[in-house]
């Protein structure tokens, strides 16, 4: 790990003119930057410290919920509040990580996670994402991780992140924070397509801060649930992922919210299962129907062309459980 | 590059420091303080020998830097005995043969704890999902649970089948 300094700004204002200087980054939990550190993937000579920040509340209202972005991941997952109206949050939170991550790891740190592509975290190898323009050995390398929607000719890594995908189906808004001020930006139009910039993941601007995640109260948060499938039980990243959320009268599903993980560039969500779902009745031929749906426009490899048969089968799964 | 000087608690005791930045909270209880107990095994948060009690937080001191231990409370395997009597967790860790090369021991030790102080009376399925960030190549974890299991009921008094 190369030599760094770190900043403890007092106030928000401090953090953020702290990070607009160049080769700066900010550190929340640690937990995914020091190891990028460590391995030379991330090579900051200034961190800036957001602990000192008085920004980790969990504020649970009728109308929705605030997560303040240093909120530790364990604490939303086990708060009363949360398991309660937004399950599908909890339920994704408790299926990452470890115990000893999750007590560190914050909610804005998750939701800036990078991928876990094994070339983009060695230095032993070309990657775009890494090194623009190097090359991407994945696309004809070991891909049976790697994702099958979203993909383009210079990336093909999956955003690893579970917390976010739940996220996907309760229309969560992220509060920002720059030098020309505030602004908000919905959970979808937060991650970016890898197209031809695959090093450039985010619309957040250099030294831009989130401070905290707007997530409305609905009748479909409070009927929503989480599945991974992953390769082993204790703690692994997804496979493949679904997300969902049901607003139903009676046994007609009203409206549906269907999102997917361990297989988009991006969180991903899927439209294309939501329509086969609207103003239908939860019966089981209607979800089968449906979840057959999922992975409109997938591109997969020899290695991964299962994640496709798989995420039909999650999301059917998925849909079982929360109709029933 | 200037160091930093650092002042925490550690097991128990106050204790002052000087930092490189870039070390990790492992780094300084192993290198600096000479706490040789919490153990390398992946350096990246995967296998939890690190494991240590922050301010009544488990957590990896492998992903932790030296210098935000400033103001806290460490709890490391160290601090677990009480002088040269063995705490009821290694005691029973024994009794069970919960071990077998060790080096996984020092962190499993401190997340059981962890997770007895949160809670005294976990069902077998809470502790193997409370111990599933603590990777052992050796054992195949059953002796690890069932000595969890013993002492857990032990500390809570109950006398065991
Ligand atoms: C062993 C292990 C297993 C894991 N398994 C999973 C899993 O199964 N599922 C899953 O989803 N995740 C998993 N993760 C990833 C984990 O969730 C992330 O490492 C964690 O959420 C990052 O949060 P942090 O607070 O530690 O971020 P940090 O490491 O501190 O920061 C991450 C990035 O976010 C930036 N940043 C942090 N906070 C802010 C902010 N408020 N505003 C702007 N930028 C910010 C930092 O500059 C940095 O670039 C795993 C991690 C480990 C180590
Ligand atoms: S898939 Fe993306 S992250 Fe992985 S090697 Fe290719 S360019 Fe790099
Ligand atoms: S050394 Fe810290 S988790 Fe393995
Ligand atoms: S006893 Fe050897 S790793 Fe656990």
């Amino acid at each position: 790990m190369q030599a760094f300094t770190l900043t403890q700004p007092s106030n928000i204002q401090s953090a953020v003119a702290a990070a607009s200087e160049p080769q700066t980054k900010y550190i929340a939990g640690g937990t995914d930057l020091l190891q990028l550190a460590k391995d030379d993937i991330e090579t900051p000579r200034q961190l800036v410290d957001l602990e000192p920040l008085p920004m980790s509340g969990i504020h649970a209202g009728p109308n929705g919920l605030r997560l303040e972005a240093l909120a530790r991941m364990s604490d939303v997952a086990a708060h009363p509040a949360v398991v309660h109206g937004w399950p599908v949050l909890s339920q994704a939170l408790l299926a990452s990580a470890s115990p000893q991550i999750r007590n560190m790891a914050t909610v804005g740190g998750n939701l800036l996670q990078r991928t876990r592509c094994g070339y983009f975290r060695d230095t032993g190898f070309a990657c775009n994402k890494r090194v623009p323009g190097s090359g991407c050995p994945a696309i004809n390398g070991e891909n049976r991780m790697h994702a099958i929607l979203g993909v383009s000719d210079h990336c093909i890594a999956t955003n690893p992140g579970d917390m976010a995908v739940a996220m996907m189906v309760l229309d969560a808004e992220l509060e920002l924070i720059g030098r020309n001020g505030t602004r908000k930006v919905a959970i979808g139009d937060f991650h970016r397509l890898p197209a031809d910039t695959p090093h450039i993941e985010t619309i957040l601007r250099p030294g831009e801060l989130i401070t905290g995640i707007a997530i409305p109260a609905s009748a479909a948060a409070r009927r929503s649930g989480y599945l991974k499938v992953r390769d082993r039980a204790s703690f692994e990243f997804a496979v493949v992922s679904a997300a969902v959320a049901l607003d139903m009268d009676g046994g007609t599903i009203r409206s549906a919210r269907v999102a997917a993980g361990g297989v988009g560039t991006k969180p991903w969500r899927l439209p294309e299962v939501e329509a086969a779902l609207t103003g239908k009745p939860a019966r089981a031929a209607t979800l089968q129907e449906a979840a057959g749906r999922a992975g409109e426009g997938a591109k997969t490899t020899a290695m991964n062309a299962f994640k496709l048969v798989l995420l039909r089968r999650a999301v059917l799964r998925a849909l079982q459980t929360v109709a029933a | 590059m200037a160091k930093t000087y650092v002042s925490a608690t550690i097991n128990g005791e106050s204790a002052e420091f000087l930092c490189e930045t870039q070390q990790t909270l492992l780094d300084v209880l192993r290198d600096v303080i000479g706490l040789t107990g919490s153990k390398e095994g992946c350096g990246s948060g995967d296998c939890g020998a690190c494991s240590v009690i922050v301010d009544d937080r488990l957590v990896c001191s492998c992903l932790m830097l030296g210098v935000e231990a400033e103001g806290k409370s460490i709890t490391t395997i160290e601090g677990i005995a009480n002088g040269d009597t063995l705490h009821p967790i290694q005691q029973k860790f024994l009794e069970y043969a919960a071990l077998q090369c060790g080096f996984c021991t020092p962190g499993l030790i401190v997340a059981t704890k962890a997770l007895l102080d949160e809670n005294p009376n976990p069902t077998e399925t809470e502790a193997r999902y409370w111990l599933a960030g603590n990777l052992c190549r050796c054992t195949g974890y059953d002796k690890v649970i069932r000595a969890v299991m013993d002492v857990a009921a032990d500390m809570r008094g109950e006398k065991v089948a």
